[in-house]
């Protein structure tokens, strides 16, 4: 699937709280990779909803979305 | 005689575990203290948190870059969360993370005592029930909650025995032992536990099993520390098992009060 190129090819993201640019039409596993995150000890929530691993490869980063990536930490 | 000749292993839901402990992961001063420590209590379960990554990596890489979850089941809580939908979220993401539906469920209801909202926990875990997840359900010493907690489904009832991080010990052990009695599954006292003596308090008190962290890692000698752990959950159990003398406010002599020389 093509998508459309805004002048700058830039989108914005909530990433963990944070405001981040980032290139259009990444994938979520071009994302971790640009990361430097091991998919396997990575959890990717996309606007509330959790994204299953085999999905990573097809989900394209979208305009405004909110992510959270997460992992287990030390814990009580 | 060792513990395991007189006791059988701990089931919760599918599982059977030889420790009675289990033991939390937060807290350590570093990553190896902790593993040692993990190792040193001879538990078989072990709770993690969920938490954002990082990306600045200006603190410790994830849990499982340091802890195999093939050597120990990790029980992902739900700490930090005041509210049935939070907990359910982080409950979700702990899943996610592809280990298993094991959780431990934890729903704080006040910022000081951190003491957990029952309402909201109960509310929680009939939700996570239905979406088949395996909960061990955190909450006060109130047996009604601890029996609606079992009504909806837990696997496992934790009642506290005194706050989280106090080290206080059991504050409440009538209580304690009125929901073991009571309960089917599990009773898991989680919480509040400081020193050996008390995790063997708590074992007395005839429940299943203890759920520790904060004495452990806040020890000086946190290695050393769930060593005696290990050693008083068991030592608490085979008390608890072998059913104690009654106490009484007189003294009676050990040796024969006949024979005595002239």
């Amino acid at each position: 699937m093509t998508t459309d190129r805004t002048e700058t090819g830039e989108i914005t993201v909530q990433l963990n709280g944070k405001a981040r640019a980032l290139p259009e039409g990444l994938t979520v596993t071009e994302l971790l990779e640009s990361l430097e995150l091991n998919p396997q000890l990575v959890v990717v929530e996309r606007n509330r909803e959790i994204l299953d691993r085999s999905e990573y490869a097809q989900t394209r980063v979208e305009d405004e979305d909110v992510l959270e990536l997460v992992h287990f930490v030390g814990g009580g | 005689m060792s513990a395991e000749t007189i006791d059988g292993p701990l089931r919760i839901a599918d599982r059977e575990f030889t420790s009675r402990l289990i033991v939390g992961t937060g807290k350590y001063e570093d990553n190896e203290t902790m593993v040692k420590a993990v190792r040193a209590s001879g538990t078989e379960m072990v709770t993690v948190a969920v938490r954002r990554i990082d990306l600045d990596r200006t603190r410790e890489e994830g849990i499982l870059y340091h802890l195999d979850p093939e050597e120990f089941l990790l029980l992902p809580n739900t700490a930090g969360c005041y509210t049935a939908e939070d907990a359910i979220r982080y409950a979700r993401l702990g899943r996610a993370a592809g280990f298993s539906e094991w959780l431990k469920l934890e729903i704080i209801g006040d910022e000081t005592t951190l003491l957990p909202d029952t309402h909201a926990t109960i509310e929680a875990a009939r939700t996570l029930v239905d979406e088949g997840f395996k909960v061990m359900a955190y909450t006060t010493d109130d047996l009604i909650t601890a029996l609606r907690l079992e009504d909806v489904g837990c696997v496992a009832v934790m009642p506290l025995a005194s706050p989280i991080g106090s080290g206080l010990g059991v504050v409440n052990p009538y209580y304690i032992r009125e929901i073991k009695r009571r309960l089917s599954v599990p009773v898991i006292v989680d919480a509040g536990v400081g020193t050996a003596s008390d995790a063997c308090v708590t074992m007395e008190q005839g429940v299943d099993g203890v759920l520790m962290n904060t004495a452990i890692a806040a020890a000086e000698d946190p290695v050393s520390m769930a060593t005696a752990m290990r050693q008083a959950v068991e030592a608490g159990r085979l008390a608890f098992l072998s059913g104690r003398m009654p106490a009484r406010e007189i003294a009676v002599p050990s040796s024969p009060v006949r024979g005595m020389l002239e």
